[in-house]
């Protein structure tokens, strides 16, 4: 494991000067990508394999294997950047975007070289307005120098750099919802298959990737996949940001080792519960993921653990009912690495109903399971955080939420009703004391 | 009145169509031009977008309703969003809606405020977004001094 002090995507962070390319480059930047150019396609995706780099944006998902879901007979291909970030607990896009915007450029570019993409697009969260033209002026220096655009720095590969502003939609996160919302339309997500690596954007294969992701291939590239995997844990290659809010004193964005665990996180990293209060839980991947309770916290940050780890009970469907998902217990998962940390005066009805009112508000309501469900828990659970639960609102709010998961198109379904199983499984008590008594 | 885009707006719209393989995949950027030159986006905007973009006004209606950027009624001078999502919720976010709410109540044409969901600014709560800016570590003695200096501003 990478000692604490190793930094790849916030190395520039509070250089003012990293944003120009005149800087970028004399701190090293874009020789990665030339060395790039001159390397076979293949043997960059094995490195990207090899370096156990996986999507930084939620899923977890091997991003070299992705790569390679480009179909061997497509002539051209497009890549996609999601720089769409919402998911409440996370903060990291803004900070990437506004102080390394080459960084992404050049990690993109070597991405888009390995797959043959024309074009690159990146989809900005509409309300970035200033990150957006930060970027936007990056972009039109990359152009400037060559390194966008026909025959890049003289080689045969040539591409175009898109930058595209969202509107105000949680659910353009989701890939498919992206390019439908790059198309023009509504942010519907779409039925997988096909996947987009398959048919994308404008019908043509695309692959989407994280803005922290694509910032860590220029590293990959430079110094090989091994190294990478060995600044991680096994499996789970390099470092990762972690978005610390909530109840902690020194809150804001940590780049740490994958191994890390999440107390040490909290307590070292962060200062500790602000004024002195004790630990109660912490959300360890964005709102959708399940809770932890403070005895959970102690697990490492990685992928596999904070889905496998024993010491994280699993949430349950009902009492005593293990509600499985992909084959296994559901435990939690390390998300989007935003981590939200609750003291213990924290009313766990009230975050929980915000979290619901949350999702009610941005299901696209293309599924009626979502749409209706997702509504049902913001009513059930606000009333009962306000002190007007009826008898029957804790059982009925777990019904709700087991009908709704696993039956809806995208994973926005999902991720409304796996908090809620989560926070009755572990605070269950603090919902059945707001249930109003007949006076 | 139909509405009409300035020469300027057209010229920018047609370059940004251009960089897409399809016409429609530019409603999202000409609904913000729309925002920009008209103010927000009324029905006669949308037929305006509809008609330069060559699609139908029901299509550019479906988007510009989908997406919460877009407003569909005039704002005042300044629109105040307050973020009351988990981690500006614990830090006061309720409060500082409240305060906001106050000041639009006093003077409803300077502002707009809307309750938002998450704006990816949780280390720096509680967030306010006014117009284009966001202003980060909000709480109600800060909140209502930036409130005051805008409206004396006006």
């Amino acid at each position: 494991m990478a000692d604490i002090a190793t930094k790849i995507v916030t190395q520039n962070f509070g250089n003012e000067a990293a944003k120009s390319i005149v800087e970028y480059e004399r701190l090293g930047g874009y020789a990665a990508l030339r060395k790039a150019l001159a390397t076979d396609r293949g043997a960059i995706i094995d490195e990207v394999k090899k370096s156990s780099l996986r999507g930084r944006g939620g899923a977890g998902f091997s991003t070299g294997l992705k790569w390679t879901f480009i179909p061997k007979e497509a002539k051209s291909s497009y890549l996609v950047i999601n720089a769409d970030e919402g998911e409440p607990g996370t903060f990291k896009d803004r900070a990437l975007l506004a102080w390394d915007p080459h960084l992404l450029i050049e990690g993109a570019l070597i991405a888009a070289y390995a797959i043959r993409a024309s074009h690159i697009f990146i989809y900005i969260r509409g309300e970035f307005v200033r990150e957006h033209s930060i970027f936007a002026r990056a972009v039109e220096e990359a152009y400037a120098k060559g390194y966008l655009g026909v025959r890049i720095l003289g080689s045969e590969f040539s591409c175009e750099f898109v930058v595209h502003r969202g509107a105000g939609a949680y659910i353009c996160g989701e890939e498919t919802a992206l390019l439908n919302s790059l198309e023009g339309k509504r942010g519907w997500p779409r039925l997988k298959p096909p996947f987009p690596a398959v048919k994308g954007l404008f019908g043509q294969p695309t692959i989407v990737n994280n803005v922290e992701t694509l910032m860590n291939v220029p590293w990959i590239a430079t110094h090989g996949g091994d190294a990478f995997a060995a600044l991680g844990v096994p499996k789970n290659g390099g470092l990762r940001l972690l978005c610390v809010s909530g109840h902690v004193d020194k809150p804001g964005i940590y780049e740490l080792p994958m191994g890390v665990s999440l107390l040490e996180v909290i307590e070292k990293h962060c200062g500790g519960v602000r004024g002195g209060r004790k630990l109660k839980g912490c959300i360890p991947g964005g709102s959708s993921m399940p809770i932890l309770t403070a005895e959970e916290c102690d697990v490492a940050v990685d992928f596999d653990t904070l889905m496998t780890s024993e010491k994280i009970r699993p949430v349950e469907s009902k009492p005593g009912e293990i509600f499985h998902f992909g084959g296994r217990p559901l435990r939690t998962m390390g998300g989007s690495g935003g981590v939200i940390v609750f003291d213990e005066t924290t009313d766990m009805v009230a975050v929980c109903a915000r979290i619901m009112r949350f999702y009610a508000h941005e299901s696209c309501g293309q599924c009626t399971p979502c749409r209706e469900g997702t509504d049902w828990l913001a009513r059930i659970t606000t009333r009962m955080a306000e002190g007007n639960g009826r008898p029957g609102d804790v059982d009925l709010c777990e019904s709700v939420a087991c009908n709704i998961a696993g039956n809806t198109i995208c994973p926005l379904g999902d991720a409304a009703a796996w908090p809620m199983m989560a926070f009755l499984t572990k605070y269950r008590p603090e919902f059945a004391a707001k249930i109003r008594t007949a006076a | 009145m139909p509405l009409v885009f300035s020469t300027e707006a057209k010229q920018k719209l047609r370059e940004t169509v251009a960089r897409y393989p399809s016409a429609m995949a530019a409603t999202l950027p000409a609904l913000h031009l729309a925002q920009a030159e008209f103010g927000h986006v009324s029905d006669e905007a949308i037929e305006a977008v509809a008609s330069e973009l060559g699609l139908s006004p029901a299509h550019v209606y479906g988007v510009a309703t989908f997406y919460t950027m877009y407003n569909k009624r005039p704002v005042g001078t300044y629109h105040v969003q307050v973020c009351t999502n988990v981690s500006c919720m614990l830090d006061g976010g309720y409060d500082c809606l409240r305060v906001a709410q106050a000041a639009a109540s006093v003077a409803p044409e300077t502002f707009t405020v809307s309750e938002v969901e998450c704006l990816a600014s949780c280390g720096t709560a509680v967030c306010v977004q006014v117009n284009d800016d966001y202003h980060e570590q909000m709480n109600v003695q800060r909140l209502e001094a930036l409130l005051g200096e805008l409206g004396r501003r006006g």
